[in-house]
């Protein structure tokens, strides 16, 4: 057994105040088993009284080595890696991945195809957004807030246990395409959601928008301003609440982002405050964009008829020599891919979600990094929880929206 | 090519002599080590590369010389570019210049390089590890570096394989 040790301030000492050496304020641990750290995160706070001097986040805590793993798997089956690192964007993560092989090896998606995926991130992005925000009203005490939320979220995971069979770690979208076509009941199912939903965010916002209490413990607490955030490599709802409108389904619309009409809600302040509003007007947003991709749902095929890179369909294995050849091969071996380098992002609910993906002309990836948005979001910590209370910290750190998967990777 | 991007190539071709390739519409720019910290600098303030996106790093190894390359990922919001710099590193005492001068984010994304894959970023002001435990050796993204795994303890055998966990030889 491992004995308990002494925590010693000599590898800190660079990043704590001279009085923090002299015993002037104090250094406290904040986690890893803390509830409001939203998984194993570990913050040395330096506390001067109840005021947070600073605030050092220490990660790794959850790091399973997703990026080595990659590299030995076959690009077919390196993607139930992804699924596993923001597990609440699960199908997010699939998306990423499959753009970035889909571009390596120059692969189309059929138009069908491109709007299930459209649909379902969407699905998946109110679902993230409803974690975080019923665990960000219960780190400010709202506990109702909290069992609403996960009662809607309830539906789109029955609907994702619709489509693919799995509530979470989906690995529905695949290169190419999607597994499968959705099933008959899939479109009675998201109008179902789509009816329902609008007035329970209107009853989210009646709990808390105007709240007196919230007002309080929200407005004004942890500003970043659009520099600081930019220089910190800060996206999604966080950038969006500085007053930087970016949005890559706007700026760089891939899966037929563009022929959607919706909006990409910005706010000025910077504060817990903005930050929260972004994130209940994206439900609306997300809502817009899937209504418009039911209702000009194409049909057709789900996956490209590039039998190189997508396995044949069940049916065919049985009548069709080339089709179980091919069923074999990409199974086995996989495909390959070009000895070449791309990068590829997607918009996750958290900000931008890239892949570099480089191949050596194998049927393994060279290299796999996801530049998870969680990551860079976690680094401002310190910078704007600085000169606030305790509770305070908890309100920003709910309110940064970070996933422990998607950060350690 | 896009005609900010060219532009961006031969101005780095000019002051840097840089060189550069061109993938399914990516550019990367190959810029040497002492090079890098002026480069991105030049690309924040004159070329308004505002974020940047991902830093990282691969090794090819058994090769040496260069044996990795570190990689900056730019995002121009204005303009709507990115661009992809490239730095190759020597496999021996493998160093490249800090570049958190330039992005605040380089700092955690530097750590994180330094960790996986032994890359000094000389000046970093907290070169501590980020994921791996204080105390780990090896770094774990290199290619030399081997896919292990961890013997699971049952009750029947599990004084049989505690012997064998790395802690035991300490």
């Amino acid at each position: 057994m491992a004995q308990l040790e002494e925590v010693d301030v000599g590898p800190y000492r660079h990043l704590v105040s001279e009085r923090a050496i002299s015993g002037e304020t104090m250094l406290l641990n904040m986690g890893p088993q803390h509830p409001s750290t939203h998984g194993v995160l570990r913050l040395l706070l330096e506390l001067d009284g109840e005021t947070v001097v600073n605030a050092i986040p220490d990660i790794g805590y959850l790091h399973t080595g997703v990026e080595k793993n990659m590299e030995a798997k076959t690009y077919l089956k390196a993607e139930v890696m992804t699924d596993r690192l923001d597990y609440m964007n699960t199908t997010g993560n699939n998306l990423a991945y499959c753009m970035a092989v889909e571009k390596l090896v120059d692969l189309d998606v059929p138009p069908r195809a491109q709007a299930i995926r459209v649909i379902l991130t969407e699905l998946q992005r109110i679902a993230s957004h409803l974690v975080w925000l019923g665990a960000f009203g219960l780190d400010l005490a709202a506990m109702s807030v909290f069992l609403y939320c996960f009662r809607e979220r309830e539906i789109i995971l029955d609907i994702l246990e619709m489509c693919s069979g799995q509530r979470m770690m989906t690995t529905y979208i695949r290169p190419g395409g999607i597994w499968r076509d959705v099933p008959v009941e899939f479109e009675a199912a998201v109008r179902n959601f789509l009816k329902i939903f609008p007035k329970r965010v209107d009853e989210y916002e009646a709990l808390m928008t105007k709240n007196p209490i919230m007002m309080d413990r929200l407005v004004g607490i942890g500003k970043l301003d659009a520099a600081t955030a930019l220089s910190h490599g800060v996206t999604g709802p966080m950038l969006r609440a500085s007053g930087v409108n970016w949005d890559l389904r706007k700026a760089r619309p891939y899966m037929g982002y563009e022929q959607y009409n919706f909006n990409v809600p910005t706010r000025t302040e910077g504060d817990t405050f903005a930050r929260y509003i972004v994130h209940i007007e994206e439900f609306r947003e997300s809502m817009k964009i899937i209504e418009q991709a039911l209702n000009k749902l194409p049909m057709g095929p789900v996956h490209s008829d590039n039998r190189k890179f997508v396995p044949p369909p069940r049916s065919e294995i049985g009548v069709s020599m080339e089709s179980l050849i091919h069923h074999f091969k990409l199974w086995t071996e996989g495909f390959p891919a070009p000895k070449a380098s791309i990068y590829s992002a997607v918009e996750s609910p958290r900000g931008e979600l890239g892949v570099f993906l480089e191949g050596d002309g194998g049927p393994k990836p060279y290299r796999v990094h996801m530049r998870t948005p969680s990551f860079d979001n976690l680094s401002v910590t310190n910078k704007i929880t600085q000169g606030h209370l305790v509770a305070d910290l908890v309100a920003i750190l709910a309110s940064i929206d970070i996933v422990l998967g998607d950060i350690d990777r | 090519m896009d005609t900010k991007l060219e532009t961006i190539v031969k101005t780095a071709q000019a002051k840097f002599g840089a060189t550069y390739e061109e993938f399914r519409g990516e550019v990367h720019i190959f810029v040497g080590s002492e090079k890098i910290v002026e480069a991105l600098t030049l690309l924040r303030d004159n070329h308004q590369f505002e974020l940047l996106s991902a830093l990282t790093a691969v090794d090819y190894w058994p090769q040496n010389s260069p044996r990795f390359h570190v990689i900056y990922q730019l995002s121009s919001l204005a303009n709507n570019v990115t661009v992809q710099i490239r730095v190759p590193v020597d496999g021996d005492q493998p160093k490249v210049p800090t570049t958190t001068s330039v992005y605040d984010v380089s700092n955690w994304r530097e750590r994180e390089v330094a960790d996986m894959f032994g890359i000094e970023f000389e000046g970093h002001p907290d070169p501590r590890r980020i994921l791996m435990p204080e105390d780990w050796k090896g770094h774990p993204l290199r290619k030399d570096y081997p896919l292990g795994y961890e013997e699971p303890q049952f009750t029947f055998n599990f004084d049989e394989i505690d012997v064998r966990k790395p802690y035991v030889k300490e």
